[in-house]
């Protein structure tokens, strides 16, 4: 008899481990489709590209375009920008990494790596800190310590080539993915 | 404090509900004859003034949750609708934003008062935490409702502070793009924002349920910290405490309606009347007053991750306090230096206050305020983490009365009362 209780026993332990195994499983297989719903839709990841028209910029200015719900810094850069982007040592820099979609990830952040065409820069304009929109310097208005911008919301700077230089932002100003179309016009994404 | 029932069904039907569902023996036990420390003063009121916030911000919600529009689009104007077009709107509206700033007034008292008579120590380290629960959903709670407007400040406010979450290494970008449902804060964080604003206030009410009930194990401290020894320590909750509570919250209710009909925009930020535009930041942004201390700890750490770790450390730390501080006496009446600590504590979360409300770079009389903010930080963490410890330990508090009765009525407290 105790032998049949002890089997007994070992069944019914059986059964319940297996059945609360495969409720929990259950659960969580249930529970996904419930977090992955806050993901982006497919409407939100068929993402679109921009093409932008640079033939009206002047140097020294900055044109604010939407790509992808996000705000887009195009900057025709002076001589002196560059020539002050190209003079920094990219030891000294926080963020030593280019940051570039079109260049390979581990790409040091020189200016040569930031962008194609040393006179245009192409950046998003989300502050890799807390992602508020960074405010460009002009001749008349400096922002910020390096003359690229200068983020109002906690006083990150960057410096002509987008690059952090200063506050709590960790990366440099991520450069999308594009390339010229002309010499006048690029594609963005 | 609960002890056996006193509810004594009178009619019929009293017995036979109470038979079924006594509920009016609960109300009866937790809100008639409830024995309460008869020394509690004003500070001790503004559990019911809480209570009187929260059903405001639940009715004056619910009415506006009929004519607002969740979408990106409609948001801003339906707000406008409300305030211009829908009878009474401009009211209830004023109400629900002034009420949250309300809210947090009185949970802010509530939380010092908590803090400066020991309420948080033994027995009462749950009810503690349970508080701070409560404020943890309240914060979330009030961030979310103040995206709703779709204003300036709305939409780079929810920018900003989802963006907390991006400072996670490895998965913080994941997790920030899983909270918009886009790459960017829009149309799907607006209308899951709306979801959680409508859902977290019952939750909230289940909680400081739970607070209630935890409460009424132990009963109420008091502001001599001193435990209930007998009957003549007490008097019962009814008619003595509903009407002390029932006064200050007039009292509470007439600086509410100041602000409401006299300075509706006081604690508002005009950028937020302007319509959300993602491509432009408002130069300044600025939290809604309840989180600029916590805001100005943020700013005064120039590095992302470390910077939301003390955030969240912050509050994260209160959850420690019961166990944090080992002084036996409660009451900071009898504790000479910790009196002093606290003070200064109350000081470095106003001046935390203050810092995170001006521009980052802001100085005054030549010292930058980032600095001020940075130590003022440390010394929030100083005070929980390092002299509440010691101070337990070295310190001699006063000589404690040997009863609430005793300190109440002097001499006659020796001879039994009635």
């Amino acid at each position: 008899m105790a032998a049949t209780t002890s089997d007994a026993g070992t069944r019914r332990d059986f059964i319940y481990v297996a059945s609360a195994s495969i409720g929990a499983v259950g659960a969580a297989a249930m529970a996904w489709p419930f977090i992955d719903q806050m993901n982006p839709s497919s409407a939100a990841l068929a993402l679109g590209s921009i093409e932008v028209d640079l033939a009206a910029i002047q140097p020294g200015q900055q044109v604010l375009v939407k790509w992808r719900g996000q705000p887009l810094f195009v900057r025709r850069r002076t001589p002196a920008e560059i020539a002050s982007a190209k003079a920094v040592d990219v030891a000294s820099l926080p963020d030593g990494n280019a940051r570039n979609a079109n260049v390979a990830d581990s790409a040091p952040a020189t200016d040569a790596n930031r962008a194609i065409k040393p006179e245009w820069l192409v950046v998003k304009g989300v502050c890799t800190h807390l992602g508020c929109t960074p405010q460009a310097a002009t001749p008349q208005i400096p922002q910020g310590e390096y003359g690229g911008w200068l983020c109002h919301c906690h006083g990150s700077m960057y410096d002509t080539a987008g690059r952090i230089r200063k506050g709590p932002a960790p990366e440099n100003l991520a450069v999308p993915p594009y390339a010229f179309l002309s010499d006048t016009r690029i594609k963005v994404g | 404090m609960s002890g056996p029932s006193t509810y004594n069904p009178k009619s019929g039907f009293e017995r036979w509900l109470d038979a079924r569902l006594p509920l009016p023996r609960l109300m009866h036990d937790t809100m008639s004859t409830f024995p309460t420390p008869r020394n509690l003063n004003i500070w001790y009121t503004f559990g019911g003034i809480l209570t009187f916030c929260l059903a405001v911000q639940i009715v004056t919600g619910v009415v506006l949750a009929m004519h607002y529009v969740a979408n990106a689009n409609l948001a801003f104007d339906s707000v406008e609708a409300i305030m211009r077009e829908v009878n009474y709107g401009w009211l209830i509206r004023y109400m629900h934003s002034n009420g949250a700033s309300m809210f947090f007034l009185a949970v802010y008292i509530h939380m010092f008062r908590g803090l400066y008579y020991g309420s948080y120590k033994n027995p009462r380290e749950l009810i503690w935490i349970i508080g701070v629960l409560i404020y943890l959903l309240m914060m979330a709670t009030a961030f979310f409702g103040y995206v709703l407007p779709w204003g300036q400040m709305s939409f780079w406010g929810a920018t900003v502070i989802t963006n907390l979450f991006s400072a996670i290494p490895v998965v913080g970008n994941s997790i920030a793009t899983w909270l918009w449902g886009d790459f960017a804060v829009g149309d799907a964080t607006l209308n899951r924002f709306f979801s959680l604003h409508y859902l977290l206030p019952f939750i909230i009410s289940g909680v400081v349920g739970l607070h209630i009930w935890a409460l009424h194990v132990p009963g109420n401290n008091n502001p001599l910290g001193i435990d209930v020894k007998s009957p003549q320590d007490t008097v019962p909750f009814h008619p003595y405490y509903t009407v002390k509570d029932a006064f200050y919250l007039v009292c509470f209710i007439i600086l509410f309606a100041a602000f409401v009909f006299y300075s509706p925009d006081f604690f508002g930020s005009p950028d937020n009347y302007q319509p959300a535009n993602p491509l432009v930041t408002p130069p300044d942004i600025v939290p809604e007053w309840y989180l600029l201390p916590f805001y100005a700890m943020l700013r005064s750490i120039p590095n992302k991750l470390l910077g939301v770790i003390v955030m969240g450390g912050a509050i994260v730390t209160l959850v420690f306090i019961p166990w944090l501080d080992t002084s036996r006496v409660r009451s900071c009446r009898f504790r000479p230096l910790m009196k002093q600590f606290f003070w200064a504590f109350a000081v470095a979360c106003l001046l935390l206050g203050y810092c995170g409300a001006q521009s980052v770079d802001a100085e005054r009389f030549g010292v930058p305020l980032v600095w001020v903010a940075r130590i003022a930080s440390l010394y929030y963490f100083a005070f929980f983490w390092l002299i509440m410890p010691v101070i337990g330990l070295i310190e001699t508090p006063k000589k404690l009365p040997a009863s609430i009765a005793q300190s109440v009525l002097g001499d006659n407290a020796a001879t039994p009362a009635e």
